[in-house]
């Protein structure tokens, strides 16, 4: 309780500010904190699970396939709830998490990549194969309406703004909780150093199965949310690229660092709006002006994998710490994976890290 | 707290690695074709509906600039623009300048979404113009329906964009994939008869509809395999196979050019040669002649992609860019030479000019202050048929835009027609008739006239 209630303060000011802003800014905008929201429950789930337990994921964009494709037919043929929907979806994708998880289990590093990539490749792929179902390329339309007790003239926008805002507060809340408690500290060990967390009594496939299935969830939520947000599932918007983009996000923002997914999905989804108008603006040539948002874009992720090598939130802290001394570091500062450590490719002394390492 | 490196740093240069694949396929963005007005007289001019000011006419599209649809197709928006250019250069629309904003969507339809909720939302379009894909613009139909917004000529013969009743504010503008089927088809069906017949398609709206229209006219016995492919994959060489094994002699194809490059590339490397017949949005000359070299490059072969492309069959709207002397081909030349010169002088350049075109003939049916219904209303009375060979269906209760094409045959990096143009309808068994009425002349302002 003594941690939770902070915790709970820092979410109703992001709700507050969330609420204030879809109310001041354009609609446009609006649809871009519903996408940014989206982001961030699907990047808070991909940050707990690379950050916390220490295992790689580029299939999350599935996993968020799944949550759209549940939710679309839970609408479209039963006429459910939306938020009963939600519910389903991520509990959905949580199940294939768990299969996932229980596979992923035995892998390490590249080769969990690689089968978690094979996952983002694949499954979006099903849809194609059974048109009947899941409308081939052409995707599953989604409607989504205001409900009739803000108005008729109230805007969809910001009412998915806030739906998608308010899912997302909740679950960054739920992750938070999640990484303070035991099954937090089990992924925390098992990250650092598995022999020593099973000499200490943990499971440890039981452990990596969970960190997949929570991370399955909020995949599967955010999935949810983008089909309504969107109006469309299709295959095309759950391909491999998205995966890599939640993963992109993860790491700038600061793996293992909740607020850090919020950074990491606020540069996702701003970035290349703002250089494309800023592209805009200045009238560049065809040929020219298209290519430009991606190489800024690739440049600033360069950037701020040079500038943060411990991602957004990493320097954040960083700069905290330089203005304040020592004694700002604050719960998550102790918490996050790579806080402490130096960012240089001396990757022999890796070793003898691991032998100071302390639990 | 401590934690081993060794995952940080693999995290790491995975990253390093993922994030020019995702920038690769991440939004961009397009110049717009604003330009100085003429200066006339605007007295009688109102803001008369959003997008619309006493001065300006603000459109917006999504586009494939960069992504698996690029080639080709990214040369669109610029032509348009460029047309627009020399509309706003010549007097404009009832003296409004046109400012036309495309964004990329990188064929992707989540960026759809997005791009035409900024260009609605936050840039306030009068009309969406020419938005392109079928699988993209599905991702934003509904939504430009519910607000309202005109949603005029989609480049995509998708019959789905013909739904007045559901989607009254879209319109449809090349050929639909059905029509085209059928006169394709009919060719096949007539030229190659008794011969075994093979179909390579994209497994979407695209392939299936035009697959629709081909077996109203070919004899089902006939066709003896059905290829598919998705545009995500690249590795076509088993169904390739496959149709070498059937035994087809002829190849009926409804891929975009990047597909229709490979399908050549395959069966040369098999040592099969089908004759190819392949809609005509997967057969623009100067950009199949471009992939096929390319492609060939990559692989370490040096070929001549602009040879090897000859005789195949395909079909045509618009006159032939192998004869400079028709009015409208000349017309395109000069815009292209002044407006839009660093693109290659090919289909994809004059598609975009000739949609541009009959946007701004709708614009000047709208009437000197349109409102957004006046455009639909507009398009709904028929437009002339301006540079295409064949008139278009408009009406209250039909969406679809080009009622027929012609056959032509791919020669020296043109297509020249070859037969007369054809018309026909949608139906299983809607005849296909000769078309006998007269190709305009371009304007010589080369701007559509005020008055209808």
């Amino acid at each position: 309780m003594r941690t939770f209630l902070p915790r709970l303060g820092a979410a109703v000011v992001l709700g507050v500010i969330a609420w204030y802003l879809s109310r001041t800014l354009n609609q446009f905008r609006d649809y871009q904190i519903a996408e940014i929201a989206v982001y961030v429950t699907a990047v808070a789930g991909l940050t707990v699970l690379t950050g916390l337990s220490g295992q790689i994921s580029l299939g999350n964009g599935a996993f968020m396939a799944i949550g759209a494709y549940t939710t679309a037919l839970l609408l479209i043929h039963q006429s459910w709830p939306f938020y009963a929907a939600l519910v389903v979806a991520g509990a959905a994708a949580a199940a294939a998490g768990g299969v996932v998880g229980i596979a992923a289990a035995r892998l390490r590093g590249p080769y969990l990549a690689g089968a978690t990539l094979l996952l983002g490749v694949a499954l979006p792929s099903i849809a194609l194969a059974w048109p009947g179902v899941f409308g081939g390329d052409q995707g599953l339309n989604v409607v989504f309406t205001v409900p009739s007790f803000l108005g008729a003239n109230f805007p969809l926008t910001r009412w998915q703004a806030w739906v998608s805002a308010a899912v997302a507060l909740v679950t960054l809340l739920l992750l938070a909780n999640l990484m303070y408690s035991r099954i937090g500290r089990n992924w925390r060990a098992v990250r650092d150093d598995e022999v020593a967390a099973a000499l200490d009594g943990i499971n440890v496939a039981a452990t990596r199965v969970r960190a997949f299935v929570v991370s399955a969830a909020c995949a599967g939520l955010a999935g949810s949310l983008l089909a309504v947000v969107t109006g469309l599932v299709g295959p095309g918007a759950y391909t491999v690229t998205l995966s890599i983009q939640l993963l992109t996000a993860a790491v700038i923002g600061g793996l293992g660092s909740l607020p850090g997914a919020l950074w990491g999905s606020l540069i996702i989804v701003l970035v290349p709006t703002y250089i494309t108008d800023v592209a805009t603006s200045h009238g560049q040539s065809a040929t020219v002006g298209a290519n430009i948002p991606i190489a800024a874009y690739g440049v600033v992720l360069i950037l701020v994998m040079l500038v943060f090598p411990q991602g957004i939130q990493g320097g954040l802290r960083r700069l905290l710490i330089a203005f304040f001394g020592p004694n700002q570091k604050s719960r998550t500062w102790r918490i996050a994976p790579t806080s402490d450590v130096t960012p240089s490719a001396d990757e022999p002394s890796a070793s003898q890290h691991e032998k100071e390492g302390t639990i | 707290m401590k934690r081993s490196r060794r995952l940080r740093w693999q995290a790491a240069a995975l990253m390093t690695a993922s994030a020019l694949a995702v920038a690769a396929c991440s939004s961009s963005s397009s110049p717009s074709a604003s330009s100085t007005s003429s200066g006339s007289s605007s007295a009688a001019l109102t803001a008369s509906a959003p997008g619309i000011t006493a001065t300006t006419i603000t459109i917006g599209s999504h586009q494939p600039l960069t992504g698996p649809a690029a080639p080709g197709y990214s040369e669109i928006a610029p032509a348009s623009a460029a047309y627009f250019a020399y509309v706003n250069a010549n007097g404009g629309i009832y003296g409004r300048t046109i400012k036309y904003t495309y964004l990329d969507d990188a064929y992707n339809p989540t960026t759809t979404s997005s791009d035409v909720r900024q260009l609605v939302l936050q840039d306030n379009v009068y009309a969406i113009f020419n938005g392109l894909g079928t699988p993209t613009h599905l991702a934003a139909v509904s939504f430009l329906n519910s607000e309202h917004i005109p949603d005029v000529f989609v480049a995509s013969g998708c019959e789905c964009w013909n739904a007045p009743s559901q989607y009254p504010e879209t319109f449809g503008w090349q050929i639909d994939y059905v029509r085209e089927g059928k006169i394709l088809g009919q060719y096949v069906a007539q030229h190659f008869k008794g011969e075994k017949i093979g179909y390579f398609y994209q497994n979407d709206e695209f392939g299936q509809d035009g697959v629709k229209g081909l077996d109203y006219e070919i004899p089902a016995s006939s066709v003896v395999s059905r290829q598919t492919y998705v545009p995500t994959n690249v590795a076509i060489a088993p169904q390739v196979a496959a149709l070498k094994a059937s035994g087809a002699k002829v190849i009926v194809a409804f891929s975009i050019p990047a597909f229709t490059a490979l399908l050549k590339l395959y069966t040369l490397k098999l040592n099969y040669n089908p004759t190819l017949v392949v809609s005509n949005v997967g057969t623009d000359p100067i950009t199949l002649g471009g992939l096929v070299s390319a492609f060939a490059k990559q692989s370490g072969t040096t070929l001549n992609g602009s040879a090897l492309i000859n005789g195949i069959i395909t079909d045509g709207y618009a006159p032939s860019l192998g004869n400079l002397t028709n009015s409208w081909t000349a017309l395109w030349k000069k815009v292209h030479d002044q407006y839009d010169a660093k693109a290659p002088f090919d289909g994809n350049v004059v598609y975009g000019m000739e949609v541009a075109y009959s946007f701004v003939q709708a614009m000047f049916k709208a009437g000197r202050n349109p409102t957004r219904a006046s455009l639909v209303t507009a398009i709904e009375a028929g437009l002339p048929q301006g540079p295409i060979v064949a008139p278009y269906a408009y009406s209250a209760t039909d969406h679809a835009g080009m009622t027929g094409a012609y056959i032509g045959k791919i020669q020296n990096g043109v297509i020249v027609q070859e037969g007369p143009v054809l018309t026909t309808d949608t139906s299983a068994t809607g005849a296909i008739t000769n078309y006998t009425g007269t190709e305009e002349q371009a304007p010589a302002s080369g701007i559509p006239s005020a008055s209808p």
